[in-house]
């Protein structure tokens, strides 16, 4: 069978199977259930299936061992556990970087997975014994790692105990009781793990009671009496830990009582939740076909010429003046308006397929540096321009990983500062006229303006003068200039000489603007705001000679009139004085070597590039006009000052001038 | 499978281009000229609402450039970046390849030793260059 004219599809479906595994992976490590293990094993499957048969065997073998895994789970055989949701994770991360090489010609075998299959195969061997060992006797399921960590404790004079603690009926935080305990334990030896997940009790999903995994050199008497001190605590038992042990009945007991309750909760609430969100999403994915990308480019030039033969039969009918073709011309115009419009949502997708890598990669980088980040995304079903969407993911991973490190503080921080321990990160999208807006939001530190003006001094980003005239707002943008960061310390995240001016091209390239709101103490606000589809744009058409250029107007400060005289001199040169400001000329008809002549009078259009400004000379402004941007093809990219071009009234092309290599 | 030319004239010679890549032949329109393009590079047009680059041929085989005649054309060729359109002087016909022989560049000529001349086509009464489309813009990159 040739394969190759599947690979496409199989590449599209590998990454929606992949995203979706990724968005069940994070349900089940927050509320578990027994239908998400199903959807995992199911896409998983699915993966194992498509990918053995196009031949790619690591990918194929990967997701068989997690598929073996997933289906003990499924089957009620072995719990899962955290082990095994980190490996999966990584699972994930690794097919991706799979899928990546595949598509970019390779054969999936850029990874080495044997660790990950390693994983995998020792959950699944591990299958019977820790069975055993949840129903009889202890309530921890020790992999490799932590068995290692024990022994070694052992042989430095430590002891392993078993902790059960049980709360009082009456008990109102139960969270904070909980935090005192693991307080009180942290002062005499080792937290190694806890039942359920320290982050769980943290959110008071628990019962009354939870165990504890813990080493010390201490008896188990002063144990019990430090804990038994916390208030509302009912019942402490410290027992030896052994990893064979047969631990009192009581404890098996308790184990067993709270063990099953979760679950059941987790199960309704599943359901509930399935009956609305997922039966819709699954609606809707039955209602979309895929389109190859090319044949609705192929539409749209089909329509853009029709639209522009369109003008001339409207023009046409004008002059001939018989009623019935008038109204008949009346009639396409009205329907073709709408079908351009039609046309233009063709190429729209919803910001979705950006947002839903991020749940994950801010799970891991809050974990990467201690911090806790509850991330809340709202808008996600936002429609932008396809190839927005395609360019936009690298800038706001940027952000968000900006938020997180630099942002938000540390648990401790925050909670001296009367915050809760938990950092929130809103990610939002939404309309705006004829904009898109994304929105970061963190409640972190807020940017600390002093330290980014004294930066900016020693850097010499900004003057003497300047830094104590510029606005505080002005001082906050600072942190997008080139080779600025306020990091203290460099961490794994930032320091990698990549910028947020970096973002800041990014976004402008995309027709995009960046900008960011701060309060001291309560958190930064990033604002982006992206042209709803890149392909149609304002510009300001100019005549220069004989030729016609287009400026976009997003770029465009204003346009002025400028006498020969006004023109000074300096430093041989030529500038003018624009509200005070001395800006320098572009001639336009040198720079793209133009033959005309120039008149004591002419145009100038006033265009901006971050702070600065230029002035550009033209011999005429012929008007405001919605220009359909197209691309000037492969042989003619790297031309300098020219970004692409679009095709007028008349049919003929005018280039588009690209105003950031005017600077 | 039986190959076939479209031949065209530069002045009095006459070259073939492989009819598989030749994708329309177009009469001389309105270029919008590229500022700082290579100088062969004549500019853009419309060609139905794609925007194509066009190359005059004349200046890219290193003849005298002239103006254009009601014979001018644009060969449109989809080379492997895309469409990219070629000045020629006149679109003269369709060879196919039972007309013809094909022979290898003889390797005395210094002059032919380019990487965009493949071979030489003769017939009874007709001798062309064949060229390779994509070579030419390769070649171009390399400069």
């Amino acid at each position: 069978m040739d394969v190759n004219e599947y690979l496409g599809l199989f590449l599209d479906e590998s990454q929606e199977h992949i995203q979706s595994i990724n968005t069940q992976l994070l349900k089940l490590e927050q509320s578990g259930g027994a239908d998400v293990v199903q959807e995992i094993f199911r896409s998983a499957h699915t993966l194992k299936g498509m990918s053995s048969t196009m031949g790619y065997e690591r990918v194929a073998n990967l997701t068989h061992e997690m598929e073996s895994a997933l289906d003990l789970e499924r089957g009620g055989k072995k719990e899962s556990n955290q082990l095994l949701l980190d490996t999966m994770f990584i699972a994930m991360e690794q097919m991706e970087d799979m899928i990546a090489d595949i598509e970019s010609g390779g054969q999936g075998a850029n990874v080495d997975v044997s660790e990950t299959v390693a994983a995998f195969q020792s959950f699944i061997g591990g299958k019977e014994v820790a069975v055993e060992k949840t129903s009889e006797t202890s309530t921890f399921e020790i992999d490799l790692y932590t068995n290692s960590v024990i022994e070694q404790a052992k042989q430095t004079g430590f002891e392993a105990y078993q902790i059960t603690v049980k709360l009082s009926d009456a008990v109102v935080l139960k969270a904070a009781r909980a935090y005192m305990v693991f307080d009180r334990l942290q002062e005499l030896g080792e937290v190694v793990s806890t039942h359920p997940e320290t982050e769980e009790i943290e959110q008071e999903q628990f019962d009354l009671s939870f165990d504890v995994l813990f080493l010390s050199q201490e008896t188990a008497e002063v144990i019990e009496h430090a804990i038994a001190q916390v208030s509302e605590v009912e019942r402490v038992e410290v027992n030896a830990f052994t990893e064979t042990a047969v631990s009192e009945p009581e404890v098996a007991v308790t184990a067993e009582t709270i063990a099953p309750e979760p679950v059941v909760q987790a199960t309704s609430d599943k359901e509930e939740a399935k009956d609305t969100k997922e039966q819709v999403a699954a609606k809707t994915q039955a209602k979309t076909i895929r389109v190859n990308l090319e044949r609705i480019d192929r539409l749209m030039n089909l329509f853009e010429e029709f639209i522009i033969d369109r003008g001339r039969l409207e023009r046409l009918a004008d002059e001939v003046g018989q009623p019935e073709l008038n109204e008949t011309v009346e009639k396409i115009k009205r329907g073709t308006n709408e079908l351009q419009s039609l046309v233009l949502t063709l190429r729209m997708m919803p910001i979705e397929q950006v947002f839903n890598r991020f749940p994950r990669m801010v799970r891991s980088v809050a974990k990467e540096i201690h911090k806790k980040v509850q991330l809340d995304i709202s808008g996600a079903e936002t429609e932008l321009d396809r190839t927005v969407i395609d360019e936009i993911g690298d800038p706001l991973v940027h952000l968000i990983r900006n938020a997180i490190d630099h942002g938000i503080e540390r648990p401790e921080v925050r909670l001296q500062a009367g915050k809760p321990e938990q950092g929130m990160l809103a990610l939002r999208a939404y309309h705006g006229g004829n904009r898109v807006f994304i929105e970061i939001e963190d409640d972190g530190a807020g940017i600390n303006v002093d330290k980014v003006r004294s930066k900016a001094l020693e850097r010499g980003v900004i003057t003497d003068e300047e830094a104590t005239t510029m606005s505080e707002n002005e001082l906050a943008m600072l942190i997008f200039a080139p080779g600025f960061s306020t990091a203290d310390v460099v961490t794994d995240l930032s320091g990698r000489g990549v910028g947020l001016d970096v973002v800041k091209n990014k976004i402008e390239s995309l027709g995009g603007v960046v900008s960011l709101e701060t309060v001291g103490g309560q958190g930064t606000k990033f604002q982006v705001s992206l042209p709803l589809t890149l392909s149609i744009i304002s510009a300001m058409l100019v005549q220069v000679g004989e030729e016609s250029y287009a400026i976009p107007l997003t770029s465009i400060l204003e346009t002025t009139l400028l006498d020969e005289a006004d023109i000074l001199t300096a430093h041989r040169e030529r500038v003018f004085d624009f509200r005070g400001q001395l800006v320098p000329l572009v001639y336009m008809k040198e720079m793209f070597g133009i033959e005309s002549e120039t008149k004591s009078q002419f145009p100038v259009v006033v265009v901006r590039k971050g702070n600065k400004l230029v002035g550009v000379v033209v011999n005429d402004l012929i008007g405001q006009q919605e220009i359909v941007m197209k691309p000037l093809g492969t042989y003619l990219e790297g031309i300098p000052a020219i970004s692409g071009a679009t095709i007028l009234g008349d049919g003929r092309v005018a280039l588009i001038v690209d105003s950031n290599d005017l600077f | 499978m039986e190959q076939k030319w479209v031949v065209f004239s530069l002045e009095e010679n006459t070259y073939g281009i492989d009819v598989q890549s030749v994708r329309s032949i177009e009469r001389l329109q309105p270029i919008t000229r590229v500022p700082n393009a290579p100088s062969h590079v004549k500019g853009v047009i419309n060609l139905r609402g794609v925007v194509t680059p066009v190359i005059d041929l004349r200046l890219r085989l290193g003849y005298e450039e002239i103006e254009p005649t009601d014979e001018t054309r644009i060969l449109i060729a989809s080379l492997n970046q895309g469409d990219a359109g070629f000045i020629v002087d006149r679109a003269n016909e369709v060879v196919e390849s039972d007309e013809v022989r094909i022979e290898p560049i003889p390797e005395s000529s210094r002059d032919m030793l380019s990487a965009h001349l493949t071979a030489i086509a003769k017939g009874e009464d007709k001798l062309f260059s064949l060229l390779d489309a994509n070579a030419l813009f390769e070649e171009q990159y390399a400069e």
